[in-house]
């Protein structure tokens, strides 16, 4: 099977600041990738590129089999930004709604995916408010609803568990899980290092380039440390001598 | 199409719930044209007091009859001028010699003095022609007692008299309507612009077009559903704003509301896909109103208001490439003309011909946060 994700070589150049030198990446169905480095490193092009918001300027970059930028494959992937990009005088099912018609889901099936996402994200009770009168981790929580509308093939979510509770970040990653069971991919950027344990690989972006892909474990031992934190400490490091 | 009308439908229901920026919209446009009206019926009613110093009283009675106008007279001139100092009268009146006249007028008020002018003017033309007539009519009172027509010369008189002040009238209805059909497009264009401007740049700085874009949808969609939700919005405000300027400023309009709506969603059109194209160029709320000066004012001064007609050729052309002056010309037809817009083709079209060059370059210009 094709992996979801297949970067190979990638290099995207602003003016004559090069961001990503050599970025090679790939997610497959079933697999939760963690995409770890420090800011400024390129995490945000990396996924901007992958969305067709920014067109390579060299090397491949195929999302579900296909090259972007392409407009039609956008409804199969489930994003989550950095930012809460939600209406804030639209309630939050009137969000989904919306969201999920862009996607194509319409009709009945939005309705009972709406109840669906809204329970995982423990929103329930809480649709038919106005988004202005939400807090900080529930707006982070309807984000993600909105991403996991339309069952996408592949999620790309840029810090999803920022601001949010340990419990409820805890049922937000067993669902992760149950996605990725599901065949499902999953591409993750994350700054809290002990979250990118619960991946099943991780990438470390630095300088422009993809340092180090691997299972977290198989990391922990490469560079003889007890935790990714010590792996990311560890190659910044290395990357300055 | 579902996702144009789902747009629209989420931009409406953001609108409607939005109750500061409906108020501005629907409510001030009233509140101006009455604060507007106010100002107008204030400059018809100055009145002037004119003093004169041994002047015909043939010109005084003329005088002290012409409206908002009262004539004191004063035996001494310096008593006059005196009075001019203390702003007691507009304007001192004395005749040298005969049919000379010096005036001075105090000139605190440019709107007094230029109607003491006209009044003055008239009532010396007409003393002159009462002269006249009086010759003439001793003249015809000879003539007619060798012919006899005397009753139709005087006829043919009186009705010339009578011409001047309807066109005097003329001018004034004509000094209004030009208001209307200049004024309120420039007003409701004005207010769309803000208003759709700002709800594009506020879907960008949230982030909601980013994640508007990572969604299949094709950004001419999103172009279309700003441009139905804005242009209903367009035609609600139309629809008050025309109807409280009949009723609250009691302007006549010869031709049909409906076609005056017509021409008011158009140019609300322009302005709307303006409107979002400067956006693109804004990065904060702040930096969308210094546009402000940049778009209106050149309208204001080049759209007709002031007429252009004397002036260089290249500034009459500059107004042919504001969208203001089409609008205007086809609302200057409907108002005064009664002109239909099956008659109205050519500022039509220039209308949507803005619309689709703008609207497109919308379309364009999001290609900045998604390469397809």
């Amino acid at each position: 099977m094709n992996p979801s994700i297949d970067i190979q070589h990638l290099k995207k150049v602003f003016g004559k600041q090069v961001v990503l030198e050599d970025v090679n990446l790939t997610v497959k169905p079933g697999e939760i990738v963690g995409l770890i480095g420090p800011s400024g490193a390129g995490k945000s092009t990396v996924i901007k590129t992958m969305l067709g918001m920014e067109k390579a300027d060299g090397g491949k970059a195929l999302v579900l089999d296909t090259q972007m930028p392409n407009r039609k494959i956008l409804g199969n992937i489930g994003y989550m930004a950095q930012s809460d990009a939600l209406y804030e005088s639209l309630s939050a099912k009137e969000n989904l709604v919306f969201y999920g018609k862009m996607k194509g889901v319409d009709g009945q099936q939005l309705t009972s995916e709406i109840d669906h996402v809204a329970q995982v994200v423990d929103l329930t009770d809480d649709l038919t408010k106005r988004v202005s009168n939400f807090s900080g981790g529930m707006k982070r929580r309807l984000s993600l609803a909105i991403a996991l509308l339309g069952d996408p093939d592949l999620l790309v979510l840029d810090e999803p568990t920022v601001g949010i509770d340990p419990s409820l970040r805890k049922k937000i990653w067993d669902e992760l899980h149950r996605l990725r069971d599901a065949g499902r991919s999953v591409l993750v950027t994350t700054h809290v290092m002990d979250e990118a344990e619960l991946t099943d690989r991780v990438a470390l972006l630095l300088g422009g380039k993809v340092l180090a892909f691997d299972e977290p474990k198989k990391l922990e031992a490469e560079y003889k440390v007890p935790t990714i934190e010590e792996v990311f400490l560890a190659a910044e490091g290395e990357l300055e001598k | 199409m579902k996702r144009v009308l789902a747009i629209a439908g989420r931009i409406g229901r953001e609108l409607l719930r939005d109750k500061r920026t409906l108020a501005m919209v629907l409510i001030m446009p009233i509140l101006v044209l009455w604060l507007l009206n106010i100002m107008f019926s204030a400059n018809t009613t100055t009145s002037v007091k004119i003093a004169t110093v041994g002047v015909d009283s043939q010109i005084t009675k003329t005088l002290d009859k012409t409206k908002h106008v009262s004539v004191v007279k004063y035996d001494k001139k310096s008593t006059a001028n005196d009075k001019l100092k203390h702003y007691k009268v507009d304007a001192v009146l004395t005749e040298t010699s005969s049919n000379h006249y010096k005036v001075t007028y105090a000139n605190i008020d440019p709107t007094k003095t230029s109607v003491a002018k006209a009044a003055l003017k008239a009532a010396i033309l007409k003393g002159k022609m009462t002269t006249m007539a009086k010759t003439s009519a001793a003249l015809q009172a000879q003539l007619a007692q060798l012919t006899g027509q005397t009753a139709q010369t005087s006829t043919i008189k009186s009705s010339a008299g009578s011409t001047t002040k309807i066109t005097n009238h003329y001018n004034y209805g004509d000094a209004d309507t030009n208001f209307f059909s200049k004024m309120i497009p420039l007003m409701m264009g004005f207010f769309v612009f803000l208003i759709s401007g700002m709800g594009m740049l506020g879907e960008r700085t949230s982030g909601t077009l980013d994640r508007l874009l990572a969604t299949p949808v094709k950004r001419g969609e999103i172009v279309s559903g700003y441009l139905i939700s804005y242009g209903l919005l367009a035609v609600v405000q139309t629809i008050i704003v025309v109807y409280s300027a009949i009723w609250i400023m009691k302007i006549e309009v010869v031709g049909s509301v409906f076609s005056i709506i017509v021409i008011n969603v158009l140019l609300a059109l322009v302005a709307l896909t303006f409107g979002m194209l400067l956006s693109t160029l804004a990065s904060s709320e702040f930096q969308m109103m210094q546009f402000i000066p940049i778009v209106i004012v050149p309208q204001l001064l080049f759209s007709g208001i002031i007429p252009l007609d004397t002036m260089a050729s290249w500034v009459q052309d500059f107004g042919k490439i504001l969208p203001l002056t089409y609008a205007g010309d086809a609302l200057t037809e409907i108002v005064m003309k009664g002109t239909s817009l099956a008659n109205l083709g050519g500022d039509i079209c220039a209308l949507l011909i803005f619309i689709v060059v703008l609207g497109s370059l919308n379309i364009l210009a999001m290609k900045r946060y998604r390469k397809v």
